[in-house]
C-alpha cells in the first residue's frame, strides 16, 4: 500500500458513520495554512484528486487535520488507511484564508458572527471559530444534522463558540428542524442581531440559508465545493457564476458571498459525474464493460 | 533513394491508432537514421542551427550518426538539450531548424526532429545517460515549476554544481509535457519520465506538491531556507473562456481540463480514479496545438469531434503535421465558424452551440487578416461536449505573492529575454510565464539562458 510516501496518518478517529477525522504529517501545509483554506491529496497511485478542507492544524508537530465522510469510491478507500501508513500526495494549502481571519480586528471585533454548520460543515466550521475564540472574538455556533449519531465535533465546538444550537432533521437531539429553523429562531425569536453569517455545509443547505438570510438582510459568507482538479486555477472545472462574473473557487474562493452565488448552476455542475462515478461502481461490480474499446485495446 | 526527399516514417494507421493511446509516430531503425542522415551535406556555415533556439550542433550529431556512433551523437545533442526525445517529438520543427535547412530550397530539408529522436530513444534504449558533474559547489537554488523551462535550467545549474531543488505544485514534474501533450504524441512513462530521471541523476531534487506563494514563498525560500537565487519557470496554465452564453453548462471543459484529466490522472485508462466525460459528439474551440490535442483525445475516447475555428485554414496555429493527423484521424474542420451561444437542455447539458460564420477583412495588429461575422449566417450544431481551447495565460499565484516581481498587463512575469533578469535581484524567470504560451523549445532555450546569467550573478556578487 504506502510504499515511500511521506504523507503519513498520524491520527485516525471515526467521528459518526463514515465520517472520519485524520491528522496527516504535511509540514510545509501545516506551517503556511489558515482558516478557510483546503488541501488535495490523492491516496495511491491511480487515486484522484480529492480536495477536502483544513480543519486544524499543528504547525509544531507539522500536521494537517482532516475530516471527511467516506462517500464515493476515493474517500472509501481513503477510510480504510490506518495510523502509520501514508497517502501518496498531500498538497497545499490552497484557496484564500477566511474573510474573517483577514478582516481588520477593529472591524471584526464590532460584529457579531453566527456559524452556521450543516453536516461535515462542522469541520470547515471549527478551524474558524477555533481562530475567533484564540484572537480574542466571539461567536455562535448553529450545528445541523440528519440525526444524533450525525453530530460531529460538538464537544469542539463548544470550546470555543459562546452559544451552540444544534439541530436534527429527526429531533433526536436539540432542536427539531433544520438550520433554517434555528437562524429564525435566534433572530426573530431571541431577537440576536448578527452582522455576518458563515454558512457551510451542502450545497443545498447553503442555498436555502442564503435564500433565508436574504430576506432577513444579513450578509452570508459560505464556502463552495465544486468539482476540482489541480486546485491551483489551471482547468476551470471549479468554475462558479459569482454576481455577474465567473469565478474559479480553488483560487478565488471557496469562500463567497452567498447572496451572489448562483448555487443552481452549482448545483448542476456538481452533479456532472454522478454518471460516470456510477460506471465505475459498475466497473467494480461486472468489470469492464462500459468504457469505449479504445482502451480495452490499450490495457490489453 | 531521391535525395530530395526525406526518409519516411513509419505511422500507426488511423483506423487502428483512434482506438488506442500508442504513439502515433512509430521513428526511423538505425537503418533509416543513417539513410535520412546522409542528406545533410554538412555545411560550413550550417543555417538549421540558427534556427534551433538552443544552437544544438545540428551537423555534428547527425554526422555521428553517419558514422554509426549514436553514443556520440547523443552525446554531442545533450551539450545542448536535456529533453532530446521531447524535442525531437514535440518541436515545430518545420518553423525552425529545418525551415533553414539548406535542403529544403529544392526538396525536403533534412528530417532533424526525427534524427534528434532517434539519437535520444537509442540512448534510452541503451542506457547512455548524461554524467553527473564531477565538482559540487554546495551553493542552493531554487527552480520553480517543472516544464521545460524548469528543468532545463535545473540542469544547466548541476552541471556548474550547483545544489538545485526543483519545486512542483502538481503531483508529477514535467509541466505541460505530462498534463497537457497527449501519450500518443509523447508517451509519458517511456519517454518524459526517463529524460526527467537523467536530470535527478545530475543531482536535481524535485520536490512535488509544493506550491510556491501558498505552500512557501519565494521569500521564505531566499530568506528562510538558504537559496540563493531563483528561476521561475512556471508556465501560462491559466485557461480563457469566451465568455458566451452557456459556457458554465455541464459538459463543457477547458482543454487544459480535459488534457489534464485524461493525461495527467490518465483518466483514459479504467484502472485509474479519475473520471472522464467522453461524449458522443465534440466540437473543440480553437486551432492551436492545444485545439489539436484535445480534439485526438476526444477521438480516442470514442467520439465523433470537430473543430470549430474561427479564421482560415492558412491562420490555424497548430503544427502542419498535427492538423494533418487529426484529419487523416477523421476530425471535421468547420473553419471560418465562431460560437455565439452554447445551448442547453433542461437538465444544465450542453446540447449544441449556435455558431456564426466569418470572412477575412483587413489585417488586425499581428498582421493576420481579422475575422468579421457574416450577417444572417447563424447556425447550430448539435453536440453534447464542448472543449474551449483558446489560449492560456500565467497564473497569478507568483506575481501576487512576491514583492518586487513585476509583471505586464497580460499578467507575464517581466524579465529580460536574453538572460532571465526580472525586477528583483536573484530572481530570474522564463518560459511560458515570461512570453505567454509559447514552445517548449523556446521554454528551453530561456531556462538555459537563465542559467547562465544565474551563474554569472552567484559568481560576481
Ligand atoms: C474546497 C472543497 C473542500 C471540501 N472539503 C471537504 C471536507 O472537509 N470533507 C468532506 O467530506 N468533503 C469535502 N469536500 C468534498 C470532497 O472533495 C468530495 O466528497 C470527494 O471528492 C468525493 O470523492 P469520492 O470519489 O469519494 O466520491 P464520488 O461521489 O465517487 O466522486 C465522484 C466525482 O465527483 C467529484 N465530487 C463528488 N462530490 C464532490 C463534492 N462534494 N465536491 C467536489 N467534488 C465532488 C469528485 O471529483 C469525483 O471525481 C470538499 C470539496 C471541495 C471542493
Ligand atoms: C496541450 C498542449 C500541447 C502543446 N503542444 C506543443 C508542441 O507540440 N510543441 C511545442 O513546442 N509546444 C507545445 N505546447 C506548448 C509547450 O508545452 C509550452 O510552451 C511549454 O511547456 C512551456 O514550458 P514552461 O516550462 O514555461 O511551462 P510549463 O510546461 O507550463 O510548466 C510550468 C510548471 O510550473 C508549475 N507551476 C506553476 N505555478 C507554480 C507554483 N506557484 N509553484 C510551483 N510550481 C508551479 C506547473 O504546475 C507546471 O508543471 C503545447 C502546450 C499544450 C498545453
Ligand atoms: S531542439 Fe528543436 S529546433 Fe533544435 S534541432 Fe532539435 S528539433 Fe530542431
Ligand atoms: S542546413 Fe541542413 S544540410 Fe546543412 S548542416 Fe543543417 S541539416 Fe545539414
Ligand atoms: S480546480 Fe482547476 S481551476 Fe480550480
Amino acid at each position: 500500500m504506502s510504499e515511500n510516501y511521506e504523507y503519513t496518518i498520524v491520527k485516525k478517529l471515526k467521528l459518526a458513520d463514515a465520517i472520519y477525522l485524520m491528522d496527516i504529517k504535511a509540514p510545509r501545509v501545516a506551517a503556511n495554512c489558515y482558516p478557510g483554506q483546503f488541501i488535495i491529496l490523492i491516496v495511491d497511485e491511480k487515486g484522484e484528486r480529492i480536495p477536502l478542507t483544513i480543519c486544524d492544524y499543528d504547525r509544531a508537530e507539522g500536521t494537517v487535520t482532516i475530516v471527511f465522510q467516506a462517500l464515493g469510491k476515493s474517500t472509501k478507500l481513503l477510510a480504510e488507511y490506518d495510523v502509520g501508513e501514508a497517502v501518496r500526495d498531500f498538497t497545499g494549502p490552497l484557496g484564500q484564508v477566511s474573510e474573517l481571519v483577514k478582516m481588520p480586528s477593529e472591524e471584526l471585533k464590532k460584529k457579531k458572527v453566527l456559524f452556521v454548520a450543516g453536516g461535515v460543515g462542522a469541520a470547515p466550521v471549527y478551524p474558524q471559530i477555533k481562530w475567533m475564540k484564540e484572537n480574542g472574538y466571539e461567536a455562535d455556533c448553529i450545528i445541523g444534522a440528519r440525526n444524533k449519531e450525525l453530530v460531529i465535533l460538538e464537544d469542539e465546538i463548544r470550546k470555543y463558540a459562546k452559544n451552540v444550537y444544534i439541530t436534527t432533521d429527526d429531533g433526536t437531539y436539540g432542536m427539531k428542524g433544520n438550520v433554517n429553523d434555528a437562524i429564525k429562531y435566534l433572530v426573530n425569536e431571541k431577537k440576536n442581531i448578527y452582522d455576518i453569517i458563515v454558512a457551510i455545509g451542502p450545497m443545498i443547505m447553503m442555498k436555502y440559508v442564503c435564500i433565508l438570510t436574504k430576506e432577513l438582510e444579513i450578509r452570508t459568507i459560505v464556502s463552495m465545493n465544486p468539482i476540482m482538479v489541480d486546485g491551483t486555477g489551471m482547468c476551470g472545472a471549479c468554475r462558479l457564476t459569482v454576481g455577474d462574473e465567473v469565478k474559479f473557487a480553488c483560487v478565488d474562493g471557496p469562500e463567497f458571498d452567498g447572496h451572489l452565488v448562483n448555487f443552481d448552476e452549482a448545483m448542476k455542475r456538481l452533479s456532472m459525474y454522478k454518471t460516470v462515478e456510477g460506471r465505475s461502481k459498475l466497473r467494480e461490480k461486472e468489470g469492464d464493460t462500459h468504457h469505449h474499446k479504445g482502451c480495452e485495446c490499450h490495457n490489453s | 533513394m531521391d535525395v530530395l526527399k526525406k526518409v519516411p516514417i513509419k505511422e500507426q494507421n488511423p483506423d487502428v491508432r483512434i482506438n488506442n493511446f500508442d504513439e502515433v509516430c512509430l521513428g526511423y531503425n538505425i537503418d533509416e537514421a543513417v539513410l535520412e542522415a546522409g542528406r545533410c551535406i554538412q555545411c560550413k556555415n550550417p543555417r538549421c542551427v540558427k534556427g534551433c533556439p538552443v544552437s544544438i550542433d545540428i551537423p555534428g550529431f547527425i554526422n555521428a550518426i553517419v558514422q554509426k556512433d549514436i553514443e556520440e551523437s547523443y552525446r554531442i545533442i545533450n551539450k545542448y538539450s536535456a529533453l532530446p526525445a521531447i524535442c525531437g517529438r514535440v518541436c515545430p520543427q518545420e518553423t525552425q531548424c529545418e525551415q533553414n535547412c539548406i535542403r529544403g530550397i529544392k526538396g525536403d530539408p533534412v528530417s532533424i526532429g526525427k534524427l534528434e529522436r532517434f539519437t535520444a530513444d537509442w540512448a534510452r534504449e541503451n542506457n547512455i545517460k548524461p554524467k553527473a558533474p564531477e565538482k559540487k559547489n554546495g551553493i542552493k537554488v531554487a527552480v520553480i515549476g517543472s516544464g521545460p523551462a524548469g528543468l532545463t535550467c535545473a540542469k544547466e545549474m548541476a552541471e556548474r554544481g550547483y545544489d538545485v531543488t526543483v519545486f512542483e505544485a502538481l503531483h508529477e514534474p514535467g509541466g505541460v509535457l505530462v498534463y497537457g501533450i497527449p501519450e500518443f504524441r509523447l508517451p509519458k512513462e517511456a519517454v518524459v519520465k526517463p529524460e526527467i530521471e537523467n536530470i535527478k541523476a545530475l543531482g536535481v531534487k524535485i520536490e512535488t506538491n509544493v506550491i510556491v506563494g501558498k505552500s512557501v514563498t519565494i521569500d521564505e525560500l531566499m530568506n528562510e531556507e538558504g537559496f540563493e537565487a531563483v528561476f521561475i519557470g512556471t508556465g501560462a496554465g491559466l485557461p480563457k473562456f469566451m465568455g458566451i452564453p452557456g459556457e458554465n453548462a455541464n459538459g463543457v471543459f477547458s482543454a487544459n481540463e480535459y488534457l489534464t484529466r485524461s493525461n495527467l490522472m490518465k483518466a483514459f485508462d479504467n484502472n485509474y480514479d479519475t473520471p472522464i466525460i467522453t461524449g458522443k459528439k465534440v466540437a473543440v474551440v480553437g486551432g492551436g496545438n492545444v485545439a489539436m490535442d484535445a480534439a485526438r483525445t476526444a477521438r480516442r475516447l470514442g467520439a465523433e469531434v470537430m473543430i470549430v475555428y474561427r479564421r482560415s485554414e492558412a491562420e490555424l496555429p497548430a503544427r502542419v503535421e498535427e492538423v494533418h493527423h487529426a484529419k487523416e484521424e477523421g476530425i471535421k474542420f468547420y473553419l471560418l465558424t465562431n460560437p455565439k451561444e452554447i445551448l442547453v437542455d433542461e437538465n444544465g447539458w450542453v446540447k449544441g452551440m449556435r455558431c456564426v460564420k466569418m470572412e477575412l477583412g483587413d489585417e488586425d495588429n499581428s498582421g493576420r487578416r481579422r475575422p468579421v461575422e457574416i450577417e444572417g449566417s447563424d447556425f447550430t450544431l448539435e453536440l453534447d461536449t464542448v472543449i474551449i481551447s483558446i489560449g492560456t495565460s500565467p497564473n497569478p499565484l507568483i506575481t501576487s505573492t512576491t514583492k518586487g516581481l513585476k509583471s505586464n498587463r497580460h499578467g507575464c512575469i517581466v524579465a529580460d529575454e536574453a538572460t532571465g533578469v526580472t525586477s528583483r535581484d536573484g530572481i530570474f524567470a522564463g518560459g511560458d510565464a515570461v512570453t505567454g504560451a509559447a514552445t517548449v523549445i523556446l521554454a528551453m532555450g530561456a531556462g538555459k539562458a537563465a542559467a547562465e546569467a544565474m551563474d554569472n550573478y552567484l559568481r560576481n556578487r
